[in-house]
């Protein structure tokens, strides 16, 4: 695996010196998308293709973090141990999460600083679907089983994305999102099954976290801004439309196994397609949501902005303690460097 | 001041005895005590690994991948130093 | 709560043990996305998981689990009144990590050592508990000795919670441990911590005048009121469920 501190050296080979032909450059890159092989960081890149990849992973990691927000909000009243341990394990592996991310965007050049600077002052996105509240304990059940689920539908086809270090990011994501899904229908089966107010608090759940899951996929391929390009570099693999048909598919059976509805009355199955056809998606709300509008945006935000500046004085004692002790140990990261010889 | 001032450090793990540490990831740290720390509880609470290595970032040393022609490929050529290289007759053992 | 345990198991111990566990972990858990760094939600969450599986192990020694966790009143609750302190800022936390991570880790060494009921449990739980110790240890000697704002912070959490760490040494009931030394061992290395951080040993009184010091009485501090309040809301509206 490539290192992000072996990257940092190279993160200039865009402007590379001026006796080298950038077309030779990009055609390589162009071969080796086109081959499947893995871009690693020290690769030339075109600088699009670096932008774009670092809009999507931080914002990746940005909604890995602040996604951690709405089910935390429930670890301190979870109703028995076993789901208070399995609630912690799981926003625990969000942060972790966020972490492998962060450290996949740095391999491009940038540091986690200055993508958390731009998530603080809203230069970059999260996730949308963590502008909706908690309202119930059933939500944390929702939210594992529909938002994970179709977090998983998404980022599977991710693990096979062109750059390397945000595939293999992807891949140990995946491997530990498995669980959140399940964990969130083992706990939506037992409120389903449970008493009456139990499994209304299931179905209400599910009525509300259905849509804006579907709207997860973003908006319809024709209305997509990004997805063309990013199909051809193979950052992306299936466009919105499909990935999001793939959740309807899998999810209607798994709803009636719970024995709850979900709320479309168009919701059928179509023999000819193979499909189950679904019923129009308000992209009003969608967009509104997204422009700040949303239930939580506000709330989101200011809880993640505070638990930074407030934890500013320890991370100021952590670097200070670590220059008096080690004589300031470690280097930035931006001292990765080539051997002479290489250079002779 | 920001973690800007904690350092990138490379995180490699070995998964089992027997087995030589391999790139897990990288994280943040102040210095290289936490930095073990932090290690073991974001690459290893599954229990991927027995022993873990932290090296700050900036003491890899990597080769350029513009020179990876003249690196790596004179190595392309000696397949003499591939054990599949050599015929055996058929029925000679241990070899 | 005499007949509810296997006989052999001491339910005072299991309940003194096992509450100190729950409600530490618990406090640990309101963290969660609010750590000062990401890293760190990841150090807390291990801590607060390790001690939660505890208290599990320790509460189904004494009978059930959830039933002991969520229906009992405040009264009823057996743990120290140090590890149900709010979290206060990062110092108070890693302060109160170190008060009770060195108490516990000492504590389950000497049982782990013993042949009581509680040595099997004690034997897994103390290499756990060694790396809270470990962790806390790690960040009051940054906080201590880092900057002159944390230095003071550090410094006044210690203080703060001075005051709850006598009562984690008064005998309890079925615990065999030879409370004299190990409140030495305990004041010996917490000296030792604190005296690296470059942090003055808190000179206060290590027990209240009335109700401080008396968490395995049954004697809770008020926000213990609150914290219960918000676990057990949910269990106990919905009497029977199962979850």
């Amino acid at each position: 695996m490539a290192t992000a501190a072996a990257q940092r050296t190279t993160r200039t080979a865009d402007s590379a010196p001026d006796t080298v032909d950038t077309a030779a450059y990009q055609h390589a890159f162009d071969a080796a998308v086109a081959a499947d092989e893995r871009i690693e960081p020290r690769d030339w890149m075109p600088d699009a293709y670096r932008a774009t990849l670092v809009r999507q992973i931080a914002q990746h990691a940005h909604s890995e973090i602040i996604g951690m927000q709405p089910e935390a909000n429930w670890i301190t009243r979870a109703p028995s141990l076993r789901r208070k341990a399995i609630l912690m394990a799981k926003v625990q592996d969000e942060a972790g999460h966020g972490l492998y991310l962060y450290s996949a965007a740095e391999t491009l050049g940038t540091s986690r600083d200055e993508l958390l600077d731009k998530l603080h002052s809203g230069r970059q996105k999260y996730s949308s679907i963590f502008n909706y509240p908690t309202l119930t304990w059933a939500d944390v059940g929702a939210i594992g089983w529909l938002v994970d689920g179709a977090a998983i539908t998404n980022q599977v086809p991710l693990c096979r994305c062109s750059y390397g270090p945000y595939a293999r990011a992807m891949v140990r994501v995946c491997k530990e999102e498995s669980f959140h899904q399940r964990q969130g229908y083992e706990l939506l089966l037992a409120l389903s099954k449970g008493t009456p107010q139990q499994h209304a608090m299931a179905q209400d759940a599910v009525d509300r976290w259905w849509w804006p899951s579907l709207m997860m996929f973003g908006p319809p391929d024709d209305e997509s801004q990004h997805s063309a390009q990013s199909m051809e570099w193979k950052i992306k693999r299936h466009s919105n439309d499909e990935l999001r048909q793939r959740f309807v598919d899998i999810c209607v059976p798994q709803a009636e196994s719970l024995g709850l509805t979900l709320p479309d009355p168009d919701l059928r199955w179509n023999e000819e397609s193979g499909h189950h056809e679904f019923g129009p998606i308000d992209w009003t709300e969608f967009w509104d949501v997204l422009k700040g509008n949303g239930p939580c945006n506000e709330q989101r935000i200011t809880q993640r902005r505070r638990a930074h500046a407030e934890g500013a004085w320890v991370r100021e004692a952590a670097a200070a303690y670590a220059a008096k002790h080690t004589g300031g140990t470690g280097g930035t990261g931006e001292a990765g460097h080539e051997t002479g010889a290489q250079r002779a | 001041m920001s973690t800007t001032d904690w350092p990138l450090w490379e995180v490699f793990v070995r998964s089992r005895r027997g087995l030589s540490h391999t790139h897990a990831g990288s994280l943040h740290a102040p210095d290289a005590e936490l930095a073990l720390r932090n290690a073991r509880d974001l690459y290893t609470r599954r229990g991927e690994g027995v022993s873990i290595w932290v090296v700050p970032a900036a003491a890899i040393t990597a080769s350029s991948p513009d020179e990876k022609d003249p690196f790596f490929e004179p190595a392309a050529d000696k397949p003499y130093r591939h054990p599949t290289f050599y015929e055996i007759p058929e029925g000679v053992k241990h070899l | 709560m005499t007949a509810t345990g296997p006989a052999t198991v001491p339910v005072t111990a299991a309940l003194a043990l096992g509450d100190d566990a729950l409600v530490l972990s618990h406090r640990l858990g309101e963290w969660a996305g609010h750590a000062p760094v990401l890293e760190e939600e990841v150090a807390l969450a291990n801590i607060a998981l390790d001690l939660l599986g505890q208290a599990r192990i320790l509460l189904s020694l004494a009978g059930d689990e959830d039933e002991l966790a969520y229906l009992r009143e405040e009264r009823a609750f057996r743990n120290l009144q140090l590890v149900e302190q709010p979290n206060g800022d990062f110092a108070h936390t890693i302060a109160r990590q170190l008060y009770f991570s060195t108490y516990q880790q000492l504590l389950y060494a000497e049982l782990a050592a013993g042949d009581g009921p509680f040595a099997p449990l004690a034997a897994k739980a103390v290499k756990e508990v060694l790396y809270h110790r470990d962790h806390a240890e790690q960040w009051t000697l940054r906080l201590g000795d880092g900057t002159e704002t944390s230095h003071e912070r550090m410094r006044s959490a210690c203080e703060a919670l001075w005051k709850f760490t006598g009562e984690m040494f008064q005998p309890v009931e079925g615990l065999e441990a030879d409370w004299a030394r190990l409140e030495a061992h305990w004041q010996e290395s917490v000296t030792d911590v604190l005296d690296r951080a470059t942090i003055p040993l808190p000179e206060g009184p290590r027990t209240g005048a009335w109700s401080a010091g008396a968490g395995r009485q049954g004697l809770h501090t008020e926000p213990f009121g609150r914290m219960l309040a918000e676990m057990q809301h949910l269990h106990r509206s919905h009497p029977g469920a199962s979850w």
